[in-house]
């Protein structure tokens, strides 16, 4: 079937079965490959995207569920405020170790902000739980959404 | 709205189409061996209302594919095993002549005179006319036959002595066909058919008797293989008076209603099997008949979610709502709506403003899957890694949080 | 993993060339590229480019390009290892690019023997030849420089990718002297720079590696995009030991995007288009498998059987004096069981090979630990030869110990030799958890006995498990012993003057064990540090003040065992239900003691409130790094502790995703102080994997402290539930 999907502010056409997964139309149909592939079941968060601002599963969300709604990936977050402030403070402090589950804890990050820009220690455990990272960074994820919340003052 | 009187009628029938019966033996008896009936536009009609009557929810097999049963169902009288339905001589169906296979559909007696046990919804198969029972036995003949034997059935004394329903059909198997009430409309009486002998929705949403006979408190919502049937009557409150039209029809044909939540475990079955493949006029009549079934209020309520709700939290729900924001909101977000569709949406679904949470201590243990025009969704289940105080914290940040129900679950209650 | 104790070849590296020859292959690090011939490599790269040894290119424009022996798995080793090559060679960080080194020999990590990324050894081993060929490099970029002016070498400098001459205030940058360059000799002999000269080592610049994988650039193995390629989704036999029977091959092929299905005996692959539609083509296929020998093997029959052969005695590792007297003689002893489960692995990226097979040759994307083994894996598995076979390794999203070994690779190469295409095999998260090859399973029986005055009086450890040294380094078995399986045990920080270490090997035959992450130490070090904690506890005195009583004859034990008693008030009043607990171990040539305190609920509910670690692994390269390793280390160890063990029933693995096998999330993970107090002389320790052994002791010890019940089982959380307890 085709589907109109709008990835990144740019439409792009893509004629797939309805019930795959986007994260599978950004990887293997777009080349969008920032975007992580980690459990397939929701439960790790690699695969985050925005739609519609929103952070949703990207492994587990049909095209056909998405398509008419804007989507939002790792490549283009840098030209959102908070996204570009995000990926700054996880430089600034060398959150990052293997990096696959950075993407979707970005873009969860992200979403946060642009919902909560002072988030507290709690709204943060809410927003970023779903989040697995097996290097073990929480505690520089922490920090450095703070340090981006700081910036947004 | 239905009078008690005019369900009464439905379900007690008529003498009259116990004669057709007979007569349709004359003319359909086949001796074994026979050809099959193979009209392709019969065989279609047959798999419609295979679909209708959800014979594949309990006889496909565990591990998906064909219809050669092997599903277990513990009941309070032992574990039966859903058999093999497809046309293999020695395992399956294949031996059945037409008037063996009304006997046994309707009257629950199988061949050589072997009682079925009602976990077969005979005694709502009875209701079926010959032409539609006999079509689903065409399409089941067209299937490809699969040698498999199902397992023992593991039953306690006395039920598993098959003669001890002979007893039990006396008392709760009318045995009479469905037989319409004039006073009610075409789509009335459609939906009727559907509902009663088809959907055998009963079968679950009908409180059961000391005797596993459905009680006389129709619709008004049960227990089943642990999982709680909602009360199904028009009551406001209680039952489904407070759905619109539209929500009702949603849910029926695809599982999930906009603000009251989604089917899981046996009806998500029922949908994924039956109700999906049904026409919209069926599901028009069915929505009309069950529009129709005189209010009863029992059962939980169904509460609306409330913002204020988390400021009352326990100290349980407290510690759920940090395993929830773990391992339940990348699907079901805390605002109710649901992330991935509104098959994940929890806001307004009975299953969590139910304090005894039985259906959500069920998707929290074992799970539960459908699949939909979009694909299949699913939750798998949690209690192989997540304890059950963790479970019961989780249940209870559900219910107070989805449901507005501040109850502590109890952590026993995901005992196996 | 293993350390050969070869004598290091450090004169080999500095000349080190490429076996294929002096060339440089440009695209070695280029996703997406055939590789190119050295020949092209030439033509591509504008004039002549200097490659002193195999470690560093330098081209006439000024791209000074580090290529990495080790992969980079999140460990930071990109940036350590170019810190020591940029510290001699005389570059800044910002002025250096990194690639990933080719399956070549040039790239064998002489201490291993082999192209290695693993034992927490890259820095160890590279402390010195690395530095070494930075030196030489700048040596002969100086001596070029030199001779242009027509100076002293002596009398010019080098720093930030430029050689100076103060006298005459020239200089040229490293770019212009590369041709020059190439004429040099390689230096015989290289003095590095005195440690208070470091301007790099020592210093926490911005990691090489995160830019790209903050805006999804970074290329792992699973992100491969080869023109022409299909992808397919890789299922075998879910018992180990069964094979395929069959499958509904109609049914897959017509799936909408299925292209082909191919088969092993054990496994079935179906390709298509893209990951959903062999993911759908598979549900179709439907594979029917005979479950073969294991098919009724259960996790309780395995322990069952372990246990039996736990009560025989096994290899020695270590006799000191006579244990068994000393434990008859002792004024009270502890008996005890430790048991550790089966673990998978788990990284977040889960196995992947992108492949493609020509009758000539092979080019293999993939992110390895192993690159000569996969290299080996693919001729094995196609009959080509290995110099046919380009490895492009990619960054690895956590390896753990996963990709230190090569099977799938194998079996990867054995499906895509039967397309034309090339083809990325994906297993899928279910695949990648049941299919792992698994931390091995342990059964410690343990005896220690006290006198009176509270010192051990014999210790007897026998561990009983399957060898992974013995199948996936069979010449690193000593008679019997594998060393791996009792590191830890067999060296304690503690003087024991009677003990006795033994290893039984009992292999199970339903699953295949491999290295994971801390590897001997972690097994051992818990049931040792467990042990002391028991016999503190036992005999009325402070588990910290024991150790310190025990390790008096080790400096740096005591250092770090003060450091952290400080760090994290031990012995402070602590609020109801909290408790304690601290490890100490000496592994991979770091100290560290660690102390967690943990709170307990009356339901149960375990909370982790803060761990402080104190870590000697002498001379610091990127303290940095070494934070963020031991704060990942000790998350990634805690929650194995908590929640992992992988279980088998009917042959079958039963935890599939991370709903049954669970991780530790942001909101539970405690906060972690790494306090450095670094021995510039001693030897340089390795950090990767330290953290990650202290962790499962540190916590079953503030348990104890916070609520009397000694756990010896992992994992712990299941064991805490309010109703049971």
């Amino acid at each position: 079937m085709r589907f109109d999907l709008k990835v990144n502010n740019v439409l792009r056409e893509v004629d797939v079965p309805p019930d795959m997964p986007v994260l599978w139309v950004l990887r293997d149909i777009l080349g969008l490959t920032g975007t992580k592939y980690g459990c397939g079941v929701a439960q790790c968060g690699a695969c985050t995207v925005h739609l519609d601002g929103q952070p949703v599963r990207a492994c587990l969300l049909t095209v056909a569920a998405a398509a008419g709604h804007d989507i939002l990936t790792i490549e283009a977050i840098e030209h959102t405020e908070t996204g570009a402030k995000v990926q700054q403070a996880w430089l600034d402090e060398e959150v990052i170790q293997c990096g696959y589950c950075q993407s979707g804890q970005i873009m969860a990050a992200t979403a946060l902000l642009q919902q909560i820009p002072q988030p507290t220690d709690a709204d943060i455990d809410e927003a970023m739980a779903g989040n697995i990272c097996r290097c073990g960074t929480y505690v520089r994820i922490r920090k450095a959404i703070h340090k981006a919340a700081s910036h947004e003052a | 709205m239905m009078s008690l009187r005019s369900l009464k009628h439905v379900l007690r029938g008529a003498t009259a189409v116990a004669l057709s019966f007979y007569s349709g033996m004359a003319f359909a008896d086949s001796a074994p061996g026979a050809e099959a009936d193979t009209r392709p536009e019969l065989i279609k009609r047959g798999e419609y209302l295979f679909r209708a009557a959800d014979c594949a929810a309990c006889h496909v097999a565990p591990k998906g594919g064909s219809l050669t049963g092997g599903r277990p169902f513990v009941l309070p009288f032992g574990t039966i095993f859903a058999v093999n339905i497809t046309p293999d001589k020695q395992t399956g169906i294949g031996n059945y002549t037409d008037s063996e296979w009304l006997k046994m559909l309707r009257e629950g007696v199988g061949r050589g005179g072997k009682h079925l046990y009602p976990v077969m919804p005979y005694t709502a198969y009875t209701l079926l006319s010959d032409a539609d029972a006999l079509a689903i036995k065409a399409y089941l003949f067209s299937v490809k036959p699969e040698n498999v034997p199902a397992p023992q059935n593991k039953l306690y004394f006395p039920f598993n002595q098959r003669w001890s329903m002979i007893f039990w059909n006396w008392l709760n198997n009318p045995n009479k066909r469905f037989q319409p009430d004039p006073a009610q409309s075409e789509q009335w009486n459609r939906g009727a058919y559907l509902t009663e002998a088809l959907g055998h929705c009963s079968q679950c949403h009908t409180p059961r008797t000391i005797t596993y006979g459905l009680s006389s408190k129709a619709y008004a919502g049960a227990v089943q293989v642990g999982w709680r049937a909602y009360n199904l009557t028009s009551d406001k409150q209680h039952g489904l008076g407070g759905w619109t039209d539209e929500q009702l029809t949603s849910y029926l044909s695809t599982g999930k209603a906009s603000g009251k939540g989604a089917a899981s475990g046996p009806m998500a079955e029922a949908v994924e099997h039956g109700l999906r493949y049904m026409t919209q006029a069926d599901i028009a009549a069915m929505v009309t008949y069950l529009r129709s079934l005189p209010p009863i209020a029992e059962g939980p309520v169904a509460q609306v979610m409330s913002p204020q709700a988390d400021h009352a939290l326990s100290d349980v729900a407290r510690r759920g709502q940090g395993l929830f924001a773990q391992a339940c909101a990348g699907c079901h977000l805390s605002d109710g709506r649901g992330r991935q569709s509104e098959w994940a949406a929890l806001a307004g679904a009975h299953s969590v403003s139910d304090p005894a949470a039985d259906n959500l201590v069920q998707v929290l243990r074992s799970g539960t899957a459908l699949e939909t025009g979009q694909g299949r969704v699913f939750m798998p289940g949690f209690s192989k890694a997540y304890t059950e105080e963790e479970l019961a914290a989780i249940a209870s940040y559900v219910l107070a949080h989805f449901g507005n129900t501040q109850t502590d679950i109890k952590p026993s209650a995901f005992k196996n | 993993m293993k350390r050969k104790n070869l004598p290091t070849s450090r004169r080999a590296l500095l000349g080190a060339a490429l076996s294929g020859g002096g060339g440089f292959l440009l695209s070695a690090f280029l996703p997406g590229l055939p590789l190119l011939k050295a020949s092209q490599a030439q033509d591509t790269a504008t004039g002549v480019v200097f490659m002193p040894n195999a470690f560093i290119r330098i081209t006439p424009l000024g791209a000074v390009t580090l290529i990495m022996r080790y992969a980079e798995m999140g460990q930071g080793i990109y940036t350590g290892i170019s810190m020591l090559l940029a510290e001699e060679l005389g570059v800044k960080l910002d002025q250096v690019s990194v690639e990933a080194a080719p399956a070549d020999p040039a790239y064998v990590d002489s201490v291993a023997g082999e192209e290695e990324t693993g034992g927490s050894s890259s820095t160890r081993d590279s402390w010195i030849p690395l530095r070494e060929a930075g030196a030489a490099a700048r040596m002969m970029l100086v001596a070029a420089a030199a001779q242009i002016w027509g100076v002293a070498e002596s009398a010019c400098q080098a720093r930030d990718g430029r050689v100076f001459h103060p006298g005459s205030e020239r200089s040229l940058s490293y770019g212009e002297l590369a041709e020059a360059a190439t004429h040099q000799p390689v230096p015989a002999k290289v003095s590095l720079k005195p440690a208070s000269d470091f301007t790099l080592i020592g210093t926490s610049p911005r990691r090489l590696d995160t830019k790209a994988k903050t805006n999804g650039s970074a290329q792992f193995g699973i992100d491969a995009q080869i023109p022409g390629m299909k992808i397919g989704r890789i299922m075998a036999c879910p018992v180990k030991g069964g094979h395929l029977t069959g499958y509904n091959r109609a049914a897959a092929l017509a799936v909408p995007g299925v292209v082909d299905v191919v088969t092993l005996p054990d496994a079935i692959a179906v390709i298509g288009e893209h990951m959903w539609a062999a993911m759908k083509g598979m549900e179709a296929a439907f594979p029917q498998w005979d479950y073969g020998p294991n098919a009724t093997t259960s996790t309780d029959d395995i322990i069952a059987r372990m246990k039996k052969a736990s009560e025989q005695s096994g290899v020695v590792a270590v006799k000191n004096g006579n244990a068994q007297e000393a434990l008859k003689q002792a004024h009270e002893r502890i008996d005890a069981v430790y048991e550790l489960p089966f673990l998978a692995h788990a990284p977040l990226e889960p196995i992947n090979t992108t492949l493609h097979i020509r009758p000539d040759g092979a080019d293999v994307w993939v992110g390895t630990q192993v690159p000569g083994r996969a290299r080996q894996e693919v001729a094995d598995a196609t009959g080509l030869r290995p110099e046919n076979i380009a490895v492009h390794n990619h960054l690895i999203g956590g390896g753990f110990g996963r990709r230190l070994d090569s099977n799938s690779i194998g079996q990867a190469a054995r499906f895509a030799k039967q397309v034309s295409y090339p083809v990325k095999l994906i297993w899928t998260r279910e695949e990648d958890m049941t299919q792992d090859q698994f931390r091995p399973y342990y059964y410690d029986r343990i005896s220690a006995g006290l006198t009176k005055d509270g010192a051990i009086s014999g210790w007897h450890h026998r561990t009983t498990g399957s060898s992974v040294t013995a199948r996936w380094y069979p010449e690193g078995m000593q008679k019997g012993l594998d060393p791996d399986a009792v590191e830890g045990a067999a060296q304690t920080p503690y003087g024991m003057p009677d003990q006795l270490v033994e290893f039984v090997r009992d292999e199970p035959d339903a699953v295949t064990t491999l290295w994971w992450r801390g590897v001997g130490p972690t097994h051992n070090v818990f049931v040792v540090e467990s042990m002391i904690d028991e016999l503190a506890h036992q005999s009325g005195q402070d588990p910290l003040a024991l150790r310190k009583k025990l390790a008096a004859h080790q400096p740096r034990a005591l250092k770090v065992l003060n450091e952290v008693e400080k760090q994290s008030g031990w012995g402070k009043a602590l609020p109801p239900g909290h408790g304690m607990g601290i490890a100490l171990h000496y592994s991979f040539q770091t100290w560290s003691a660690t102390v967690l305190e943990v709170a307990v609920e009356k339901n149960g509910s375990i909370r982790l409130v803060q761990v402080h670690s104190a870590v000697d692994c002498g001379p610091i390269v990127f303290p940095d790094g070494i934070v963020a390793q031991i704060q990942g280390g000790l998350i990634f160890g805690l929650t194995m502790a908590l929640y992992n063990e992988i279980t088998l029933k009917d042959g079958r693995v039963e935890q599939t995703n991370f709903h049954n096998y669970r991780m530790m999330r942001l909101n539970e993970a405690p906060d972690i102080q790494v306090h450095l107090v670094p021995d510039p002389e001693a030897e340089i320790g390795g950090i990767g994997e330290v953290g990650t052994v202290a962790a499962a002791p540190a916590l079953a010890n503030a348990l104890f402290a916070a609520t009397g019940k000694r756990l010896r089982r992992i994992p712990f959380a299941k064991q805490l539930g309010g109703e049971k307890a």
